[in-house]
């Protein structure tokens, strides 16, 4: 996995609650059996005015100019500023996936829903949870402000604004380590294979009906 | 004395493989669901590091979510669906599993249909999928979570996960269920009540007199939506259904294993005396059949109800998210949900395509007629062996002389990535799960009811109640 340490990045505004991952990333897209190529498909039922097959030439379809990521000043954009409960729905990493692959690396909101915020840390984008009133704040200063940025830096645990205003977040101590370091988690679970082949053994002695 | 615990708290002690002092753990799984969506990229990452899966015996895989309802005998029309499914085939002929259901096969069916059904769904498990609605299999006192495709490579790896313990909810809904309320009406009344984000960070166990009053069926229908209250699991306690229900099912024990997993199976429910970190108390009795209005499924009224006003609610960011979803949805507010018209109807999906959800649908389609006003009526049926219990029971033939479409088993309209979907503008009555925006096809508006009213809907060409059918 990629790691993320610092991030010194434009920020883009996505002013509504409960962003399910069906808006973040249509079905007909889940058919592609590749981890790459979604994020041409971003949020593709706000982004364009006509319906959107795999397959299409995106560049040729007519964009929605009432979607804020259709802005010009939000252009390679690399944090998204959330509201409530984003990413609720269905478990679809393909959520992140697309969000990275357009080139987010970091999300900013007041909540996120829990399967969406996990699969956030297996791909190198991480999600941060401020209050809601921070957020508030952060929605007002980026409309305000055309090329409003936002540094983040992952080991101090801060998102710094641009007068040196720094919000702390919280982060699980084994995701950011995971982060940090770029680590393959499935890696870090296998040095542990004695413990788990010792586990099953003896679930398998008590509860011999599981293992049929 | 052992301190009394909550049924989540006895779940994840029985699974713990490790744990460090911050309280990450590895969690054994012991059974892995599979389908052929969020799997492909999982298995290719595996080939690719050059791991070899832990445990297939976990292993229970099936297509659905691609599987088109009709013509069968044509095959997968669209080729990259059909290259999804062959994909799966593929990497189960090459892998291995405890059970594998294709397209076609008389078994397949909606993963978390088959997976029960087939006993394949035990208490005590961890049961995993790369699925959300894998908080179904809760209802037999298991914990059962969706998962990414990272996760599900991980699973295969080793099979464990690593997490943290969940929070826990208790969900009581005491007294008795009016005539005509359903297990659908109560989780959308309790997704209304605490909202999508409401059960966020917990473990959701439902309990109380009307939960223990509902079958298996409408206890999978239950724990199927704690998602969409938020919570990665739903739990309900084992007792006489949840037994009576697996015993004698392919891949439940039998014999003398049989009596020893039932002992042990007992024991899976909360102890007196179990403290929660949150409980919510619901009155069974003043809940009315539901429909949702909006584009979450926390927008949701009684049928008695009208489409609310924006205006009225004090929160921007809320009232912001009324007013879009009314302008997608394309109502007033104000409106009375009975007078609210449908272009199509759906039965079906992980919530509600089992043998009894069929039955009461088919119980108010008896003797009547699809209005003219609808164009479709589909049902799909959650699995073949659902299927063929319902034709054995000749619901098929109340369908077909009501005007609905009787269809092969599969997701279908549920999120529309096979043929069945809406078209832009058009409205549905559906017994699924999520009425977010584009849900079941592009510019689609989705209303979420019981299999009853879905079947009202289609004779009177509106939401009604069933009593006021004539």
């Amino acid at each position: 996995m990629r790691a993320f340490t610092t991030l010194d990045g434009l920020v883009a505004p996505l002013d509504r609650a409960n962003v399910d991952t069906d808006a973040i990333i249509p079905k007909q897209f889940l058919k592609s059996i590749q981890r790459s190529g979604f994020g041409p498909n971003l949020f593709d039922e706000w982004r364009y005015l006509d319906r959107g097959e795999p397959g299409m030439d995106n560049s040729q379809r007519q964009l929605n100019p009432d979607f804020v990521l259709n802005q010009s000043r939000y252009a390679d954009a690399q944090i998204l500023l959330t509201r409530d409960n984003f990413g609720c729905g269905s478990s679809r990493e393909h959520a992140p996936w697309a969000l990275d692959d357009y080139g987010f690396r970091a999300l900013i909101g007041p909540s996120f829903a829990d399967i969406f915020f996990n699969n956030c840390f297996k791909n190198g984008v991480l999600p941060i949870r401020l209050p809601a009133e921070v957020v508030d704040r952060l929605f007002a200063a980026c409309a305000a402000t055309e090329g409003y940025r936002l540094k983040v830096d992952l080991a101090a645990q801060q998102v710094v604004e641009p007068d040196g205003t720094a919000h702390g977040f919280e982060v699980d101590a084994f995701r950011k380590e995971c982060l940090l370091n770029g680590w393959d988690e499935i890696g870090l679970t296998l040095r542990h294979a004695d413990e788990i082949r010792a586990f099953e053994a003896h679930r398998k002695a008590e509860h011999p009906y599981y293992f049929r | 004395m052992q301190q009394a615990q909550t049924l989540y708290e006895k779940l994840w002690s029985s699974h713990v493989v490790r744990e460090d002092a911050d309280g990450t753990a590895l969690i054994y799984i012991d059974r892995h669901l599979v389908h052929e969506v969020t799997s492909p990229q999982a298995f290719e990452g595996l080939k690719l590091a050059g791991r070899k899966p832990w445990r297939v015996g976990s292993i229970v895989a099936t297509a659905d979510h691609n599987t088109p309802t009709d013509h069968w005998e044509e095959g997968i029309k669209d080729p990259i669906s059909r290259q999804q499914v062959e994909t799966l085939d593929a990497n189960i002929r090459e892998v291995g599993s405890l059970a594998y259901f294709p397209f076609k096969d008389e078994r397949q069916g909606i993963v978390h249909v088959i997976g029960p059904e087939n006993g394949a769904t035990l208490p005590g498990m961890t049961v995993v999928c790369g699925d959300s609605h894998t908080s179904t299999h809760g209802a037999f006192a298991c914990l059962a979570h969706g998962i990414g495709t990272s996760e599900v490579e991980h699973v295969l790896a080793t099979q464990c996960l690593v997490q943290k313990k969940s929070k826990t909810l208790l969900i009581k809904v005491e007294g008795e269920l009016a005539p005509g309320v359903t297990a659908k009406d109560v989780v959308l009344a309790i997704i209304g009540r605490i909202g999508t984000a409401g059960g966020t960070g917990y473990a959701m166990e439902f309990g109380g007199s009307a939960i223990r009053g509902l079958s298996m069926e409408g206890r999978m229908t239950i724990c199927n939506m704690a998602i969409e209250a938020g919570a990665r699991a739903g739990l309900i306690a084992v007792d006489d259904n949840t037994i009576d229900y697996l015993k004698g099912r392919p891949y439940a024990p039998s014999g003398e294993e049989w009596d020893r997993a039932v002992a042990y199976w007992r024991t899976l429910t909360s102890d007196d005396g179990a403290v929660y970190d949150k409980i919510v108390e619901m009155d069974a009795a003043a809940i009315r059949p539901q429909v949702t209005w909006g584009t979450s499924p926390e927008m949701v009224s009684d049928i008695n109800g009208a489409v609310p006003d924006p205006a009225a609610e004090k929160d921007p960011v809320k009232r912001e998210g009324m007013t879009r979803a009314l302008a997608y949805m394309g109502l007033e507010a104000g409106t009375p949900i009975k007078r609210i018209a449908v272009d199509r109807v759906f039965i079906g999906s992980c919530t509600n395509s089992r043998i009894e959800d069929l039955r009461a649908a088919a119980e108010v389609a008896k003797g009547r007629q699809k209005s003219d006003s609808v164009k479709q009526v589909l049902v799909v049926p959650g699995s073949g062996l659902v299927k063929r219990q319902a034709e054995a029971e000749g619901l098929d033939k109340v369908f077909v002389a009501a005007g609905f479409e009787w269809r092969e088993p599969g997701c279908s309209m549920c999120l529309a990535m096979n043929a069945d979907r809406l078209e832009p503008g058009e409205r549905c009555a559906s017994t699924s799960n999520r009425n977010f925006e584009g849900r079941q096809g592009a510019g689609g508006r989705t209303h979420l009811v019981s299999p009853a009213l879905a079947a009202a809907a289609a004779i009177a060409g509106h939401f009604a109640d069933v009593a006021e059918l004539n």
